[in-house]
């Protein structure tokens, strides 16, 4: 009975009743969504040359893999209410950590990956705990982490270096082609598109991610306690836990994204990864993640990812390719995506409150 | 102790103590199995402390909580444990949350497994709404309901769980009488199941239509479990007050009228007044000294008019004169420049700024209006706060105790010395009385006759038509958003008015 009714009704209205009965979290999502393809398809319309190559929106996935996981965690931890700043930092430290064990101590891959995974945990541990146990505003417990992660990497070593393990370096140079896409180049020879390993592990966890915050009951507890702290305590909710879960993961995703970045650029350095977790946030923000908690989802976070670094692509082509306009750039389109993102919700509000 | 047969609940000699006030001392209260029980006390008494400590949200100092079907005292740590044990609570407040669906507030936090299905979780929970007719979908973002529909949601969430133990703490607030009829209804039903049921209100006509058994606090003391048969409504309420009242229904006729110079223009007059909170133009006036009301059911737009008068909605039409004289109210500051003050209907919105003192709370209004840059001393806001504190009997531990730790009437009566404080000439009170207790609404009537003796003009809204009738010596009848009739005099009362709003002889 209640379900004919809805399909009768959904049917009935339009497009834009359908919106407005989203919840906030699928609509920002729809926006991010939306915006990114109009986006890319100008780009391929007007600006032609690089962007009709497949290969142009692969690279961008390569150059940014890293840059989704951490903004993943990112995003977790915003939806539950905080915010980790560490994740740059834990970046910069894994991959000096991960090149000084391969280059000085002779290690193999694994270990290497085993020790990244043990330096995000270890970050997410202990922040987890004094932000859900301690009750420190995450802002200060993950401030204090960022500068314990980017000291610890000038200990571990002071000067940047590149990797010359055999191993992996082949795992570096690994290029996974996408079937069915590709372009011929000058010498007419057809030339596959192709991603890095990162790529695939990205992607991986945002699937994994998007499972978890939409069908368990954990991913929803992460909502509920981003939205409402008391509310949520009252419904049964072990808001403690859950925040720590959330930094937990967090720093779980920036050890993973600390070996990815670092598989991407092959060197270790303490200036690896400067301002990443502000481009993590920038990048769950376009993706319609909210700073005040309680909305969000990682797929808009990838989005996010995407169009932050698909506007300076289109910046950097039409000319202006110093590199302060990149900083602008971002700027702008941060400035874009939360006007579009407050009309839109301001709209929804009225209408609902018409009605 | 064994738990007695159909014994349910048993809480026995529970202390509590906060910062500076013994919350709860010694008290026992006992819940059997297929009754409802209601819980009655003043603010403060300390109603929604036992029941914190109830449901885990507050520890006890002292004291032990038996429950049925399990041997000697059972250790309840968070909100959590309660609900594993088969207590369910709907809290004043409403305590779910906003950007999550109904489906997911009905479900989460109470579910076993890791992976969800939400598709059973929508159906199941659009089977639950429509058995209760509450006017919402499953997938619907519950911030996107209103408020009594949000508080339904809440109480077909608490009911929905397989529970022995059932509170209700002042579910009936934010719920017009059709929507009360439902939940009188659902209580009866899971009584009959065998369920105890907690029962929280002030209405006291509410206990009387459906609870089987009373316990009254007193300033975190019992005072005693009563048989409803056994305890007329004169003595629950001096049972609750410890006194006995004064006869409630005749304070109007103590109360001089103000005597108004009869050429006088009225202290605020407007025209076709009209908001962008969806209500339509209306007219409006009020003379020195005297107590007007707006009436009406929930939403017919009582509130919307004295927010427009105020400026806290955006004024999109219409002319306001005070004293004879056009003036424009563009935004709250404006109208308090002008002597206006507004008491509003959600305290905790629009009110409280929790975590100052009640003495900042207090001065906070009188020093906008006087710039931040000439503050008040020490001495003086200590005078200010000491004075009002007296006058209006607020119970706090100290003048600078955070306003948050206060009880609801409490802070509603810092609200109310805040806006006095100003010394307006117009005071408008956006239901003063909703949700605190009887002594209280008493004190908060009686003042405002007082105030309008002394020369206050004073709109007074409540969705009690008998504190209406009371105070007021004008009625604003208002439906569907639009100023309908104006009753004065013989036509104040309940009959009347109840016609008025309903639509005539219909």
């Amino acid at each position: 009975m209640a379900k004919t009714d809805k399909n009768t009704t959904s049917a009935g209205k339009g497009l834009s009743a359908k919106l407005m009965g989203m919840t906030d979290t699928n609509l920002l999502l729809t926006i991010t969504v939306i915006v990114f393809f109009l986006m890319y398809i100008c780009a391929v319309a007007f600006l032609r040359g690089g962007f009709l190559k497949p290969q142009t929106f692969f690279l961008i996935l390569n150059s940014n893999a890293a840059l989704i996981i951490l903004a993943c965690g990112m995003s977790l931890v915003m939806i539950t209410g905080g915010i980790d700043i560490s994740v740059g930092g834990v970046t910069a430290l894994v991959s000096m950590c991960c090149a000084v064990y391969l280059d000085y101590k002779g290690g193999n891959v694994f270990g290497a990956i085993l020790i990244a995974l043990a330096i995000g945990l270890a970050f997410g541990i202990v922040q987890g705990l004094m932000v859900a146990y301690l009750d420190i505003q995450p802002f200060i417990v993950t401030l204090a982490g960022m500068f314990f992660a980017k000291g610890m990497t000038t200990v571990v070593n002071s000067s940047p270096f590149n990797v010359a393990n055999e191993a992996f370096v082949a795992l570096k140079a690994t290029r996974i082609n996408v079937p069915g896409l590709g372009s011929v180049n000058k010498k007419g020879i057809y030339v596959p598109a192709y991603v890095e390993i990162g790529v695939v592990v990205a992607i991986l966890i945002v699937i994994v991610m998007f499972m978890v915050l939409r069908w368990t009951k954990l991913g929803r507890n992460f909502y509920a306690v981003g939205g409402n702290k008391q509310s949520a305590l009252m419904l049964g909710i072990n808001v403690k836990r859950t925040k720590f879960l959330s930094h937990l993961i967090c720093g779980l995703l920036a050890g993973i994204g600390g070996f990815v970045y670092f598989l991407h650029v092959g060197s270790g350095s303490p200036s690896n990864a400067a301002g990443a977790e502000m481009d993590a946030i920038a990048s769950s923000i376009i993706g319609g993640t909210m700073l005040t908690g309680g909305v969000g989802n990682v797929v808009g976070t990838f989005f996010g990812v995407l169009s932050l670094s698909t506007i300076q692509n289109i910046v950097s082509s039409i000319g202006f390719d110093e590199a302060w306009w990149t900083g602008i750039t971002k700027a702008a389109m941060l400035c874009l995506f939360l006007l579009v993102q407050s009309v839109v919700m301001s709209v929804r509000k009225k209408r609902n409150s018409g009605n | 102790m064994e738990v007695e047969d159909n014994i349910v609940l048993k809480m026995r000699n529970i202390h509590k103590i906060f910062p500076g006030v013994r919350a709860l001392q010694g008290v026992d209260f006992t819940l059997r199995k297929g009754e409802i029980h209601a819980l009655m006390g003043e603010n403060g008494a300390g109603k929604s402390t036992l029941i914190k400590v109830l449901t885990g949200v507050y520890g006890k100092e002292e004291g032990d909580i038996f429950l049925e079907g399990t041997e000697g005292p059972v250790a309840i740590h968070s909100p959590q444990d309660a609900q594993n044990m088969g207590i369910s609570t709907v809290y004043q407040e409403i305590t779910l949350c906003p950007n999550l669906t109904v489906a997911e507030n009905m479900f989460i936090g109470r579910t076993k497994g890791t992976v969800q299905n939400w598709k059973k979780m929508n159906a199941d929970t659009d089977r639950i709404l429509q058995s209760l007719e509450v006017p919402a979908k499953a997938t619907q973002q519950l911030g996107t309901c209103s408020l009594a529909v949000q508080q339904m949601i809440a109480i077909a969430r608490a009911v929905d769980m397989e529970c022995k133990v059932l509170i209700l703490d002042e579910p009936t607030s934010s719920l017009d009488e059709q929507e009360v009829e439902k939940l009188f209804k659902l209580m009866r039903d899971l009584r009959a199941k065998g369920v105890g049921i907690i029962f929280v209100t002030h209405f006291l006509e509410q206990v009387y239509e459906v609870c089987d058994r009373i316990t009254v606090m007193r300033d975190g003391k019992l005072v005693g479990e009563y048989e409803i048969e056994n305890l007329p409504r004169v003595q629950l309420v001096s049972k609750m007050l410890g006194k006995e009242v004064d006869d409630l229904s005749d304070i109007k006729s103590e109360a001089k009228a103000y005597e108004a110079d009869k050429g006088a223009a009225p202290v605020l007059e407007a025209e076709g007044l009209v908001s962008n909170a969806g209500i339509k133009p209306f007219d409006f006036h009020i003379n020195k000294g005297e107590v007007n009301g707006f009436t009406g059911l929930l939403g017919s737009g009582r509130s919307e008019c004295v927010r427009a008068i105020f400026g806290a909605d955006r004024v999109t039409g219409g002319k306001v004169k005070m004293k004879g004289k056009d003036v424009k109210i563009a935004k709250p500051l404006d109208a308090m420049k002008n002597g206006i003050a507004y008491l509003p209907e959600d305290r905790k919105v629009d009110g409280i700024v929790g975590d100052l003192s009640v003495r900042d709370n207090i001065i906070l209004a009188q020093q906008v209006l006087k710039g931040f840059f000439k503050p008040f001393s020490k001495a003086e806001a200590n005078k200010v706060a000491d004075e009002y504190i007296k006058l209006l009997n607020i119970k706090t531990a100290s003048k600078d105790t955070p306003i948050k730790s206060l009880s609801g009437g409490n802070q509603q009566k810092v609200i109310l010395a805040r806006w006095l404080f100003t010394h307006p000439e117009y005071l408008i009170l956006d239901e003063p009385t909703r949700g605190i207790d009887v002594g209280t609404k008493v004190d908060i009537q009686k003042l405002v006759l007082k105030l309008a003796s002394e020369g206050m003009s004073v709109t007074f809204i409540s969705s009690e038509l008998d504190e209406m009738i009371r105070t007021c010596s004008r009625l604003i009848v208002m439906r569907d958003r639009k100023a309908v009739g104006e009753l004065t005099g013989d036509e104040l009362n309940q009959s009347t008015i109840m016609n008025t709003i309903a639509g005539g002889d219909k």
